[in-house]
């Protein structure tokens, strides 16, 4: 795919004058021709969101004099997760690729150490949540950068006029436009009941029990909310104690209220749920709203998106960050630095965003205020508490902090949504907790 | 000389042949080369990875480190392994069966139509088998949809309750092989029915002569025709049904709770979506062994047949 090989010195001295609008790019651009970069993006879900990162590479490329190739890949039929795996087996493919949440720590050997790209980003933009320096930095090292395109908070997605006629929420007046949030009130008991509430007026939530990722992020998140870890971060397995015992138990109460066949939801259940307008809530970033937005615009103008209740542990939402990460083959390491430092700008992260309409999460502390957010509709201001504006919950992923390799597997084998399902569906506490324990034993295997 | 190309007597005796031009012009040595790119294609796509499939098997987690039948000792304490083989030979066998016993009584059917027709029908009975059946299986999983799934309406007309067909275990099985059988029956009924074409008639008119039934004609004449073919069938689609991916990956991604989990499913999801290539490795190599097994029984009984014959 590369052709030459050309050194950060190579490419250096190739170049003659600085550019001003790269401050923290390692290298500087001139009039010579400065390599190929082959880059590997996730391919959005949004229609014509691609199109905002294709031009902001095409104008780095026509900038730097680097010759650069894309591809957007999609994540159906996890063609991206098949090509990162067959790059990492065949060591040549792209030389910048993006990876999904758990992957910069799985391919964390063949990885480029990016600290010299991530320290003045974050200097620049804000500390990133305790999320993605989990899933993207290991030892020091920081393995990828958090991208812009495709991160997402998987939040609580509402019918306005749903909840107010069976549970007598206002969920506009618990999270303003433009303000931060009041919502003391907003607690798994007040959840509970809501969902009883929603089911009984033939609206139910819609929270899946599957085995993919919409279904895992959400109880991964509850997980947090009651404290309850499965592995903790030494890698011992502490599944059995109290904590888990109350999320089962109060998971098991929430089923009640859920349809009877959420256990075989996947990730496109919940969506569906929320546009056929049979649910009134939903967990899921703003693309259901997007596709109610599109074919049912009189869904799209009761949706709301908002924050997670409070457990006893706290509020968790779940967050999973895509990252743009550089292999340790690639022949232009320096210009592949400089273009994810130019794709990590305020301004390349709000075209992005916009592009997308506001689905993209830029993960930095100070990019969390684009006014698409505030001024998307209908309804207006839907989606000003999507990225947490106000640090109103804690940003997570389910089975942190156990260490990666481990938390990937009960991640990705869905233990924590299989346990509520056991649990729910009559089987003894115990037996649940035993199935669990072997389940980690054997994912703590070297 | 049999094993030598027919050439011209007098060019031969004009000019004395190298060895190399010798072994050229054996038959069995064209055949060689003309067969070379097929064979050089199965063993890049089919015996490099194979090779390095079990290559895989034998490392540990991290692939730094060789561990031998470590991934083998592993995977037989697992509770969930065991389920995946059970799944496997339970999803296979009963789908060869119920394939198997469709497609002969399809292929009846269909024998028995005057020809002038039966092309229509031959046609319409092999468009599941020619559909893309990642394709076709996506219309099953709307048709099984959680929430709006169309038998289920059909269902509620008659006043019968909705079927969770992917959200329970025992449902979800069935529909898995149930897609399974909807797929693979029309490959049985095509090679049955050409089989039924090359009974010769006279079989069954000498049959008819001496008082045979209609089951005592498939019981004496048909089937003992077809055994072989019977046999072959089978061992093609078992291998072919134990290594399925598509239709269970499609309809129920392994679930609920693993119970619709085979072999393939579940090496993808220990080995790419978990991370553990080795391990994905060494589950997806334990076809091998029963697939071989069965082949065996299957290939040494037609054997026996053929030299009896």
């Amino acid at each position: 795919m590369i052709s030459r090989k050309v050194g950060r010195r190579r490419f250096v001295a190739g170049t003659a004058v600085a550019s001003a609008a790269f401050v923290a790019a390692p290298f500087v651009r001139g009039a010579n021709a400065a390599g190929k970069l082959s880059v590997g993006f996730w391919d959005h879900w949004v229609p014509g969101a691609n199109k905002a990162t294709e031009a902001l590479v095409k104008e780095w490329g026509e900038k730097n004099k680097v010759e650069v190739s894309m591809d957007f890949i999609t994540s159906q039929g996890n063609k991206l997760l098949l090509t990162t795996a067959a790059e990492s087996q065949a060591k040549s493919g792209h030389d910048v690729l993006a990876f999904s949440t758990w992957l910069p720590a799985r391919y964390s050997e063949q990885l480029v150490p990016m600290n010299d790209v991530m320290e003045p980003l974050i200097k620049e933009n804000g500390a990133v949540n305790g999320t993605v320096e989990y899933l993207g930095k290991l030892n020091g090292k920081w393995l990828a950068v958090p991208a812009t395109s495709g991160s997402q908070i998987k939040g609580p997605c509402s019918r306005i006029d749903l909840l107010k006629k069976h549970a007598g929420i206002d969920i506009q007046a618990m999270y303003p436009v433009g303000g931060a949030p009041k919502a003391d009130a907003w607690n798994l008991d007040n959840f509970l009941k809501a969902a009883e509430a929603c089911q009984k007026g033939g609206n139910p939530f819609g929270i899946g029990l599957g085995t993919t990722s919409d279904s895992v992020d959400t109880a991964g998140a509850l997980f947090h909310a009651f404290g309850a870890q499965l592995v903790n971060a030494k890698g011992d397995i502490v599944v059995k104690n109290d904590q888990v015992r109350q999320v089962l138990d109060y998971y098991k109460k929430l089923m009640q209220f859920l349809p009877a066949d959420v256990p075989s939801w996947d990730d496109a259940s919940n969506n569906k749920f929320l546009v056929s307008g049979q649910g009134s809530l939903i967990m899921n970033p703003p693309s259901a709203w997007a596709v109610a937005k599109r074919d049912a615009p009189q869904v799209a103008e009761q949706l709301w998106t908002h924050g997670f209740p409070v457990g006893p542990k706290g509020r968790y939402a779940p967050f999973l960050p895509y990252f743009w990460g550089i292999w340790n083959f690639s022949k232009n390491q320096a210009a592949a630095k400089s273009l994810i430092t130019f794709l990590s700008q305020p301004s390349s992260a709000e075209k992005m965003t916009n592009a997308s309409q506001g689905y993209d999460l830029p993960s930095f502390e100070k990019l969390t205020t684009f006014k698409v957010w505030a001024e998307e509709s209908p309804p207006k201001g839907t989606l000003y508490h999507y990225p947490n504006p106000h640090n109103h919950q804690t940003l997570s992923i389910a089975a942190a902090p156990a260490p990666h390799k481990i938390a990937e597997q009960i991640y990705t084998q869905a233990i924590q949504t299989q346990m509520v399902v056991r649990y729910a569906k009559g089987e003894a506490m115990d037996k649940t907790l035993d199935w669990a324990a072997k389940e980690l034993e054997g994912f703590t295997r070297n | 000389m049999a094993d030598v190309a027919a050439r011209n007597p007098a060019a031969l005796s004009a000019q004395p042949r190298s060895g190399l031009h010798k072994l050229m012009q054996r038959k069995s040595t064209i055949a060689f080369l003309m067969a070379l790119p097929l064979i050089l294609l199965i063993a890049i796509l089919v015996a490099y990875p194979a090779g390095y499939a079990v290559y895989l098997a034998t490392l540990n987690k991290g692939m730094t480190r060789f561990v031998g039948f470590g991934n083998f000792e592993f995977l037989f304490g697992r509770d969930t392994f065991w389920l995946v083989v059970y799944q496997s030979c339970l999803f296979a066998i009963t789908a060869v069966i119920f394939k198997a016993i469709i497609g002969f009584v399809v292929a009846h059917f269909v024998h028995n139509i005057p020809s002038k027709g039966q092309r229509k029908w031959r046609g319409m009975l092999l468009v599941p088998w020619v559909i893309p059946p990642a394709m076709s299986t996506l219309a099953w999983l709307w048709l099984f949809d959680p929430s709006y799934s169309a038998l289920n309406w059909l269902l509620a007309i008659f006043g019968i309750e909705g079927i969770p067909w992917t959200g329970e275990a025992g449902w979800a099985r069935f529909s898995v092989i149930l897609v399974n059988v909807w797929i693979g029956s029309p490959f049985f009924m095509i090679m049955y029915l050409a089989a039924l074409k090359s009974v010769p008639d006279q079989l069954y008119e000498a049959a008819s002569i001496d008082g045979a039934t209609w089951w005592q004609r498939i019981w004496y004449v048909t089937l003992p025709m077809m055994r072989n073919i019977i046999a072959i069938t089978a061992l093609f689609s078992l291998i072919v049904t134990f290594a399925n991916f598509d239709i269970v990956r499609v309809l129920t991604a392994g679930g609920p709770l693993n119970s619709t989990h085979i072999f393939g499913t579940w090496a993808f999801r220990v080995g790419i979506e978990g991370g553990d290539i080795p391990l994905g490795a060494a589950v997806s190599l334990f076809m091998v062994p029963i697939l071989a097994v069965a082949a065996t029984f299957i290939l040494r009984d037609i054997t026996k047949r053929g030299s009896e014959v």
